[in-house]
């Protein structure tokens, strides 16, 4: 499975079923994490139930420091 | 002279007049005694992609249950990017708080006022809590108050540039006016110009670059607190009127007549 990550192509043997799934794969911590899936926002509470599918386009963004 | 009213931005109080920014910070342990030496109640966080090779240990550093963390649209070039970067930082802080900034110019980073407005009118109906970051226009703080934002952020000079109030006049229009909170944002690099933006009027600094970049920013950081301090403390002891004669403060009578 093809998902393309923050700009990147990324091919998974053992495609993650749920964007909590690819979260848990990747270590990112749920916490102070957004996701948007194809342009849209995904809320935190419906990470477990967002399937993902070939080719979705999935940013997923934190906080940094700044001004 | 503007009188001092408490600090209170969309029902909450502060203390401390003075904001403080986390970037730049030369490491993730200076940054949070920073932070304590400000005295600060509020810092500002941007948004950005997760490095997929290990966590930022910047956001370690913020306690996120002793500070207001408030997010920014910084990197936003127009209103749609700005909308964009509010609605993840929501979803990613859960908070509705947002420094609104909209910079198309790379080099001086000055705001984008009619885009500013744009995506200030469609997160406030969304029903963000909206600090705009503006150029010091006493006509669009008043229409950035009228739709709703729940304090105005006007410029003392450019973003990092250390060049200190260079808006004076327009500043004290904007606080003569507002019934919102105003906060002098970017420039300031001097604690001194810290000190002259509450003198003015305003009800509060935000400041960044001149603590995280100073040779000591934990110091410069206590030293901006100090003058903000002082500088508050000095409006609410009621300052005297200018004069433009001499006024003797000794007796001029008793001696020497």
């Amino acid at each position: 499975m093809k998902l393309i990550i923050n700009g990147e192509e990324r091919t998974f043997g053992q495609p993650p079923a749920t964007l909590a799934s690819l979260l848990d794969q990747l270590c990112v911590p749920v916490a102070r994490t957004a996701v948007e899936l194809n342009g849209s926002v995904v809320e935190k509470h419906r990470f477990e139930a967002t399937a993902l599918r070939e080719a979705d386009r999935i940013e997923i963004v934190s906080f940094v420091g700044g001004g | 002279m503007a009188e001092l009213k408490d600090l209170v931005i969309a029902g909450r109080t502060f203390t401390s007049r003075l904001f403080v920014g986390t970037g730049k910070y030369p490491s993730p342990d200076i940054l949070r005694r920073s932070l304590e030496a400000s005295g600060t109640e509020l810092v500002t966080v941007a948004l950005r992609r997760v490095s997929l090779t290990g966590p930022d240990p910047t956001l370690d550093a913020i306690d996120f249950g002793r500070y207001l963390v408030m997010p920014n649209t910084s990197g936003a070039r127009d209103a749609d990017e700005a909308l964009r970067l509010a609605r993840l930082a929501r979803a990613a802080s859960g908070l509705d708080w947002i420094k609104l900034e909209v910079t198309p110019d790379p080099v001086y980073l000055l705001p984008d006022p009619a885009e500013t407005l744009r995506a200030a009118e469609v997160l406030i109906k969304e029903g963000f809590t909206v600090l705009p970051y503006i150029h010091a226009d006493p006509t669009l703080a008043r229409r950035l108050e009228d739709i709703g934002c729940a304090a105005i952020m006007p410029l003392g000079s450019p973003i990092g540039s250390a060049r200190g109030i260079k808006t004076g006049e327009f500043l004290r229009i904007i606080i003569e006016q507002a019934s919102v909170p105003v906060v002098v944002d970017a420039g300031l690099g001097l604690p001194s110009h810290a000190a002259q933006a509450i003198e003015l009027g305003a009800d509060a600094v935000l400041v960044n670059t001149a603590i995280a970049v100073a040779a000591d920013p934990v110091l410069m950081a206590e030293a901006f607190r100090l003058a903000v301090e002082a500088a508050a403390k000095g409006m609410r002891a009621g300052p005297i009127e200018q004069q433009a004669q001499a006024a003797a403060s000794s007796p001029l009578t008793g001696f020497l007549e």
